[in-house]
């Protein structure tokens, strides 16, 4: 039942306020058609809505490439206090000195961690910082005077916010093959890379779940002829306090702070997708930053970075967002993220090595895996005729949140699996159980798979009725079943 | 404290499973040269007992200063509940609801949200959410560049009476594109955008016009006669709207003749906390003739199997996971929990309780201007109709006035005098529905005091 | 894989060219293509009167999973599109060849049909 439904018209009064300084004819002459309800029936509507979810406090949620582990509780706490929810983003500086000190530390915990120059923390989201970081390779490359290049190398592995984000900048984009061991086909990227090369976006490890063994030498030949190199920093995860995207050769960097530091998913935001630069990157960082002077801390101005590629949003991206963030490295501390590629690529790799002894096929079988890794069903899709997605949906019978499926593009019925670090040896096993069960009713009750979900809120969805005959919101006059 | 569950003997059991003797064994495949070494810059971990005491020292550092500015972000009343259910792990831990089945809760919520800002804007659909109010201008922008089919241009009308930011980021998210955003000069006497500066613009081939209800300086237009215009124009029109002042303004879907084409802006008022700037949420609204135009989430009612209702993302095939550099944007996120908690906030305050924040915040504005300009050297700029904010003229430097005020714990408006030079010593000011009558007085003592001292 | 109509011609992309009495040529997609983007959803025409010339992305096919632009196979200028698409868009994939047509095309030089494949050509290029 939608919250309209439970509508009393009459229910909620009004004040008598006075608005004759608004003329007539620029007010609203029916009000809005909201909800009338009770507190209590819009409290108990939304509560009961929410057990329809799943969620990482619910459920393992092993999302290949989404790095859904625990979000700590406190992080929230810190960031509803009223002295950093309640606080206005326009106030002064003198108000402002500890929200402020708190940005600068991440700022500079970042740059650590990731071996970059600079950060902005201005980006809302990953395709966001995306978006900057091309923004600003391409604003280098015309403060050159280097107009020729307009074009974007991308793996064909690769996100496709990569393409979308490179085409958004102006860029034409061309695609890398990639090979059958998970690396950028070397041979390929030489003969693509000229003088129209403005860059590469690469995710290291890709989103095949495996490390790039050639980085270094992919860096260089960029580097030679002139472009510059972005990293995706989806993965991070798989490498923090490892490897540093930095010593890589990478120039400008997005890091989904979402992901890697634990601020919560939100049922699809906010997120936070900081970005980090090499030095002859910094003055076409993005506005706002935090700058320190002496003891005291201001905001950056146009001054601070000469060719700024200016405002991303209307005040400093999603400061709830990295006030989480913050608390979550500061309760890390440098010992502990090391510890969380380590055991997120230990997890990885122990589910792997367990899913391939109980019979199923890894996609890149003879590699180690990074914080995740791809298993293919496609033997099951051809002599089962049990797909990916019925897999995926089985799951959920079993008390499991799907992995991300057919992603990438380039593994035919795949499952991506990330267990990330939060999660205990107790839980990898239960879904690795989960799997050989379906495994067993593909083959002895296909149907029982196929259609799957049986004890979700509803069956599947009829998604082409969705799309044909839209339907994207309700009225007054409208019926319900 | 990473927040690792493992013990020596699992990870001893694990490590034997995948056959290696140690965890830096995973790592092999990456060249030695590129591991690193300390990261002596991080401090070391705390408990969440030392971070808790931290951050509430960091928060004294900043305190609770009175708040008399808005300028995009705006300090209303949050009902205790909103906050609370909205942070409930099944949403606030849930990710973007891909597996249908297993999110309902999200999907269901965000079909209840796209119907509350539809019938809040007066259009046919809304999407799932965008950034925040400045993305969801520029994601307008470029919306009606795709979309109006009368026009080859990719030049759009903006006036500067547009939220100077808003604009500069929308040039920023733009440009690459090769879309030209044209100013627009407000009329100095009201601060509105009139008929008289449009028209040079006649005749022309533009995309769309841009429209703020109510505009920066918190002044009305006159929607209708631009809207109007625009039309007569081959235009489509994008209206930047305060979804607070909908409750009591006419709607975007009914300006004018035809209505706005596009409706956007920010969120932030209806539940989402100030903090610092973020996260809000970009309201994107448009006529059901664009909705295949438009960028981001956007959920649909359909039925399962049996029969039975249910919600699914819909129109996927735009975005950029399938599309990818054909997308029409490159945005993946909606502001998933922000929407949440403002749909929570919708539903506990319907429109009597939007209403009444609405009217209180504009009464209040009201007063506590009347009470400024009763001061000598203070009055309004500009002959104009206020929602919730007003430009007051200054007869001493506004930076030095506002700096005074601090010492009152006031933050005593948004400085102009960057963003507008002509308008000179100017300070916008807004009093919403939480100021009281009496801290409206202080802020009336503190501005004689500060006037008289600087 | 059902029979390939001999009277028309056909594009690597999966249009389908038809060359009408009235001079006029019709275009669609074929068979192979309405299944690899499995239910129609929605068909964004071309404008009329628009001229394009061939490789030309002109309109997009959008299934539930995918949108698929479409290529004009010759140059010309559209002169009429298939107003049953508005609330019908599964008619392609029940009738791909016939109900199914998208738009049509006066063209700006016949002798580009000679360019593209014929049915057996066609058919060899999807069974590779």
């Amino acid at each position: 039942m939608l919250i309209f439904e439970h509508s009393k018209v009459g229910l909620h009064k009004k004040n008598d306020a006075q608005l004759t300084a608004i003329p007539a004819s620029m007010r609203r002459g029916e009000s809005a058609a909201l909800p009338e309800v009770s507190e209590l029936q819009a409290v108990r509507h939304y509560t009961r809505l929410s057990t329809k979810n799943f969620s990482i406090d619910t459920h393992f949620y092993p999302l290949g490439s989404c790095t859904m582990k625990y979000n700590p509780r406190v992080a929230n706490s810190i960031a509803l206090m009223p002295e950093f929810a309640a606080r206005h983003p326009l106030a002064p500086e003198k108000f402002s000195q500890g929200f402020l000190s708190c940005m600068y530390e991440l700022q500079e915990m970042l740059c650590e961690v990731t071996g970059m120059k600079g950060f902005s923390l201005a980006p809302m989201a990953g395709a966001q910082g995306e978006f900057a970081g091309i923004a600003m390779i391409r604003a280098y490359h015309d403060a050159n005077g280097d107009h020729e290049r307009r074009e974007i190398l991308v793996p064909d592995a690769a996100h496709g916010t990569n393409p979308a984000t490179a085409t958004m900048c102006g860029y034409t984009v061309k695609e890398i093959p990639t090979l059958a061991d998970g690396d950028v086909n070397i041979e390929a990227l030489a003969a693509a890379i000229g003088p129209q090369t403005a860059g590469l976006m690469l995710t290291n490890p890709s989103t095949l779940g495996v490390f790039e063994r050639q980085i270094q030498k992919i860096a260089k030949m960029i580097h030679e002829a002139g472009g510059l190199l972005y990293y995706d920093g989806a993965n991070l995860n798989a490498i923090l306090g490892k490897i540093r995207p930095g010593d890589m050769g990478f120039d400008v960097i997005h890091s989904n702070l979402h992901k890697t530091f634990a601020t919560p998913h939100g049922g699809g935001g906010p997120g936070s997708g900081a970005i980090g630069v090499s030095e002859r990157l910094i003055p076409f960082m993005p506005i706002a930053g935090v700058i320190k002077d002496k003891e005291s801390f201001r905001w950056a101005n146009k001054s601070d970075y000469a060719h700024s590629i200016g405002h991303l949003s209307a005040f400093f991206g999603n400061p709830g967002v990295l006030i989480r963030a913050y608390v979550y490295m500061r309760l890390l501390g440098r010992e502990g993220m090391t510890r969380v590629s380590e055991f997120s690529t230990l997890n990885a790799n122990y589910m792997m090595a367990e899913m391939k002894k109980a019979g199923f096929e890894a996609a890149i079988p003879d590699r180690f895996a990074s914080h995740e890794f791809i298993i293919t069903l496609k033997k099951q899709a051809k002599e089962l005729h049990v797909t990916a997605m019925d897999f995926a949906k089985r799951l959920l019978d079993l008390g499991y949140h799907a992995p991300t499926t057919y992603f990438p593009l380039l593994v035919p019925e795949c499952l991506l699996i990330e267990p990330t670090e939060t999660e205990s040896k107790e839980d990898l096993d239960g879904f690795i159980k989960a799997m050989v069960q379906i495994q067993q009713e593909a083959e002895n009750d296909t149907q029982l798979v196929t259609t799957a979900p049986h004890t979700m809120p509803v069956k599947r969805l009829d998604e082409v009725r969705a799309a044909r005959q839209l339907d994207l919101s309700w009225t007054v006059t409208q019926t319900t079943g | 404290m990473p927040f690792i569950p493992h013990t020596e003997n699992e990870i001893n059991t694990m490590l034997e499973s995948i056959g290696v003797k140690q965890i830096d064994d995973l790592f092999g495949e990456v060249p030695k040269a590129l591991r690193a070494g300390e990261l002596s810059n991080i401090p070391v971990g705390l408990s969440e007992m030392q971070m808790t005491q931290l951050m509430t020292e960091r928060g004294a550092q900043d305190g609770r200063p009175l708040c008399f500015i808005g300028a995009g972000a705006y300090d209303h009343y949050v009902p205790a509940a909103v906050w609370q259910i909205t942070t409930r792990g099944e949403f606030y831990t849930a990710y973007t609801p891909y597996q249908a089945e297993a999110s309902q809760g999200t999907l269901q919520l965000i079909y209840e949200f796209q119907s509350m800002m539809t019938t809040l804007t007066g259009m046919d659909v809304s999407n799932a959410s965008v950034y925040d109010g400045a993305s969801s201008l520029a994601e307008a922008v470029l919306m009606s560049v795709r979309a109006n089919r009368k026009s080859k241009s990719k030049r759009i009308l903006v006036p500067r009476n547009v939220n100077p930011t808003y604009r500069s980021a929308t040039h920023t998210l733009v440009k690459g594109q090769n879309i030209e955003l044209v100013d627009i000069d407000y009329d100095k006497e009201t601060g509105g955008i009139s008929l008289d500066s449009l028209k040079a613009f006649e005749g022309e081939d533009f995309a769309a016009v841009v429209i703020q209800q109510p505009n920066f300086f918190g002044s009305l237009e006159d929607v209708d006669a631009i809207t109007d215009w625009a039309h007569a124009n081959n235009a489509l029109v994008i209206g930047v709207v305060n979804p607070l002042a909908m409750s009591i303004l006419k709607p975007a879907g009914l300006w004018g003749g035809a209505g706005a084409d596009i409706a956007c802006g920010d969120g932030q008022p209806l539940g989402a906390p100030l903090s610092s700037g973020g996260p809000y949420y970009g309201i994107m609204c448009c006529k059901k003739a664009l909705v295949r135009q438009m960028p981001g989430r956007i959920v649909g009612r359909t039925v399962d199997e049996e029969g039975k209702e249910g919600f699914v993302l819909t129109l996927q095939a735009r975005e950029q996971h399938i599309r990818r550099s054909k997308a029409t944007s490159n945005i993946c996120t909606n502001q998933g929990l922000v929407v949440t908690a403002s749909t929570i906030h919708m539903s506990i305050l319907g429109a009597a309780g939007l209403e009444n924040a609405a009217s209180q915040s504009h009464l209040n504005t009201a007063s506590l201007v009347e009470k400024m300009c009763a001061i000598d050297g203070v009055e309004k700029m500009f002959d104009s109709v206020s929602f919730h904010e007003t430009v007051i003229k200054l007869n001493k430097p506004a930076k030095a006035v506002v700096d005074a005020m601090t010492e009152a714990n006031i933050i005593a408006g948004f400085d102009l005098s960057e963003a507008y030079p002509e308008l000179g010593d100017a300070i916008l000011v807004c009093a919403t529905e939480q100021r009281t009558t009496k801290e409206i007085d202080q802020y009336v003592s503190a501005l004689t005091k500060a006037l008289g001292e600087v | 894989m059902s029979t390939i109509p001999e009277e028309m011609r056909y594009t690597s992309s999966h249009e389908w060219v038809k060359l009408n009495d009235d001079g006029t040529v019709s275009v669609g997609i074929t068979e192979h293509a309405q299944e690899l983007l499995g239910d129609i959803v929605f068909v964004e025409t071309p404008e009329i009167d628009t001229e394009f010339t061939a490789g030309e992305a002109c309109c997009v096919v959008e299934s539930v999973k995918a949108a698929s632009d479409i290529y004009m196979p010759i140059s010309g200028e559209v002169v009429d599109t298939n107003g049953e698409l508005t609330d019908t868009p599964d008619i392609i994939n029940s009738s791909p060849y016939d109900d199914g047509w998208i738009f049509k095309i006066k063209p700006a030089n016949e002798d580009e049909l000679e360019g593209l494949m014929d049915a057996q050509a066609y058919e060899d290029s999807i069974e590779e």
